[in-house]
């Protein structure tokens, strides 16, 4: 190759490559978006982004390559190495820390632009353009929050950090941080880029991120770390305008747009919105609720077995606390079991089951559930009349019918799996307390209902061993 | 060189098309699609790269290098652990109708 070709031809094979990328990324996540084509999809998408960095380092007039293999090499053999040993219930948690690590980078990359235009001003030449500054420090902004947001949410899930944060005035404190940012991100717009005056707006950014993810309680983290992925993207997405760089500012709004979308299903999902979740407290709100009548009626695992063995249609509601308790493999032996003695098993999801929308779904596929067994709440409910038991583990507040006939209940009106409506309901469940919503379940205390209690795990290889007990 | 009007009719087009890929999902994919979307803006590695690359001086060389660190994790991670959650979506069917990805 003669420098001439290079010089020639490189720049619009490197943008060729990024359109590639951006088309490999689009097509990707549209193959992800059903359950038959997904795992193509990453794939896709991973192709596409080999492609675009191999293309930028081929850029012309790039220094410190060997600082960037290294800082791939380091970062990205951690990330793989964490990524491979985490387990599937700390998913949530990881997609936060990933993310949050996103956002910083696109705000590192905002503070480096504007470094480097406060200098050209500051030896008489152009720095970048009002629109292009401009973007700069929103990205910044919206980056930094990002990245210090997510570390907290992170930290939530993880569980280093359990209770909420809350203190009096901390509406109007955290509303004084992001004034203050914004005051500093006008200034650096308007005037000349200075270095305290970068630094500081930086600080107030990142403050903001911390003090606003704080009061969130961990229930309505999922919604959290779904918004901070979008706001990543569209940090990215302006970051990508200042570099002038297509694939960023490409792939950067279509996950800035997905990401909203997504946040407002989980929102929905729950039913509440967006704003709810940001700014008010759970619970706090709302008069006092009905007082449940009766009581909590026991079952014996072997009893608890007959009856399911003998049905002819049963319906598992998994919930959070059988992720915990590990019992997914031995829940999915359970229905295999009962689907040889001819019963009709469906395993039903709520919406918001798990820690994120879809999560429950990513366990139960661990265990080898197939997919087709899965069912959505709008498929189910209408089924629960004609079912003859329905198991629940480890869910609590998603299978509440308080949501339905309390009015004064904080969950009242949230969408929930209709178990009070089938025959017989059967509850695995740890011990009496409440939900994590904090919230009396009226289910525990129906007629129909016998409760289980004892850890999902042995619960679910005590039933395993009784059904089996049953054919010799 | 993109100038305002062209970028602001680039970021329309992308944002719908964010907006229909998202539409029509099942919720079973809710998790994996958040973490593949989480993993499509690690791009933002591309844009760290090139921070890096024309920094100049000591402390845009560092701020430079924790981007690309920090970049190259989120598109790593955000890789390995959407491969790994998509991985197990498997159908009670025989292999048969499972398209042009038997495995």
């Amino acid at each position: 190759m003669s420098s001439e070709f290079i010089s020639r031809w490189l720049p619009d094979l490197i943008r060729a490559s990024y359109l590639l990328a951006a088309f490999l990324f689009i097509l990707g996540l549209k193959r992800m978006s059903s359950p038959r084509t997904a795992r193509g999809g990453v794939v896709w998408a991973g192709v596409g982004m080999v492609i675009a960095v191999v293309a930028t380092g081929l850029l012309p007039g790039m220094h410190h390559l060997g600082l960037m293999v290294l800082a791939i090499a380091i970062a990205g053999g951690l990330a793989w190495w964490s990524g491979r040993r985490v387990a599937m219930t700390a998913m949530p948690q990881m997609v936060a820390l990933y993310n949050g690590m996103g956002g910083g980078a696109a705000a590192a990359i905002g503070v480096i632009e504007l470094l480097a235009a406060a200098r050209m001003a500051m030896h008489g030449g152009d720095g970048l353009s009002p629109d292009a500054q401009t973007l700069a420090v929103l990205g910044v902004l919206i980056g930094a929050v990002s990245f210090s947001g997510s570390l907290i949410a992170f930290a939530k899930l993880q569980g280093w950090m359990d209770r909420r944060f809350v203190f009096p005035g901390q509406k109007v404190f955290n509303l004084l941080v992001l004034l203050a940012g914004l005051v500093l991100g006008g200034m650096l717009v308007l005037g000349a880029p200075s270095l305290p005056v970068l630094a500081t707006f930086v600080a107030a950014t990142l403050l903001f991120g911390l003090f606003m993810t704080l009061p969130i309680g961990g229930a309505d983290m999922p919604v959290v770390i779904s918004l901070y992925n979008a706001l990543t993207g569209l940090a990215v997405a302006f970051e990508g305008f200042v570099l002038q760089n297509e694939a960023m500012i490409i792939a950067g709004t279509v996950v800035g747009a997905a990401g909203t979308l997504l946040t407002q299903l989980m929102a929905r999902a729950m039913n509440r919105s967006l704003a709810n979740v940001l700014f008010g407290s759970f619970g706090a709100s709302g008069g006092q609720a009905q007082e449940i009548e009766g009581a909590q009626k026991e079952i014996e695992a072997s009893d608890a077995a007959v009856m399911m063995a003998y049905a002819e249609r049963v319906v598992i509601v998994p919930g959070y606390g059988l992720a915990v308790a590990q019992a997914q493999h031995k829940v999915w032996e359970l229905a295999r079991l009962l689907g040889e003695r001819g019963v009709k098993v469906r395993f039903a999801i709520h919406p918001v089951a798990g820690r994120m929308p879809g999560h429950m779904n990513v366990l139960l596929a661990e265990a080898g559930v197939p997919y087709d067994l899965i069912a959505d709440m709008e498929d189910i409910n209408p089924e629960f009349p004609g079912t003859d038991v329905a198991l629940v583990i480890g869910a609590n507040d998603v299978v509440n019918p308080v949501a339905k006939t309390d009015p004064a209940s904080p969950i009242y009106g949230m969408p929930v799996l209709d178990v009070a409506s089938a025959r017989q309901a059967i509850v695995i469940k740890r011990g009496r307390g409440k939900g994590f919503a904090g919230i009396e379940n009226a289910l525990f205390y129906a007629d129909n209902t016998r409760m289980l209690f004892g850890d999902g795990q042995s619960m679910a290889a005590q039933l395993v061993s009784e059904l089996k007990a049953l054919d010799t | 060189m993109i100038d305002g009007f062209l970028a602001l009719y680039i970021f329309m087009l992308a944002a719908f098309t964010g907006y229909e890929i998202i539409a029509r999902v099942p919720v079973i994919l809710h998790t994996p699609l958040m973490s593949g979307s989480n993993f499509v803006h690690g791009i933002v590695l591309v844009g760290a790269m090139v921070a890096l690359g024309h920094a100049d001086g000591t402390l845009d060389v560092a701020i430079g290098f924790i981007a690309v660190m920090l970049a190259a994790g989120n598109a790593v991670g955000g890789y390995v652990v959407t491969e790994r959650m998509l991985e197990m979506f498997k159908t009670s069917k025989p292999a048969a109708n499972r398209g042009e990805q038997g495995e």
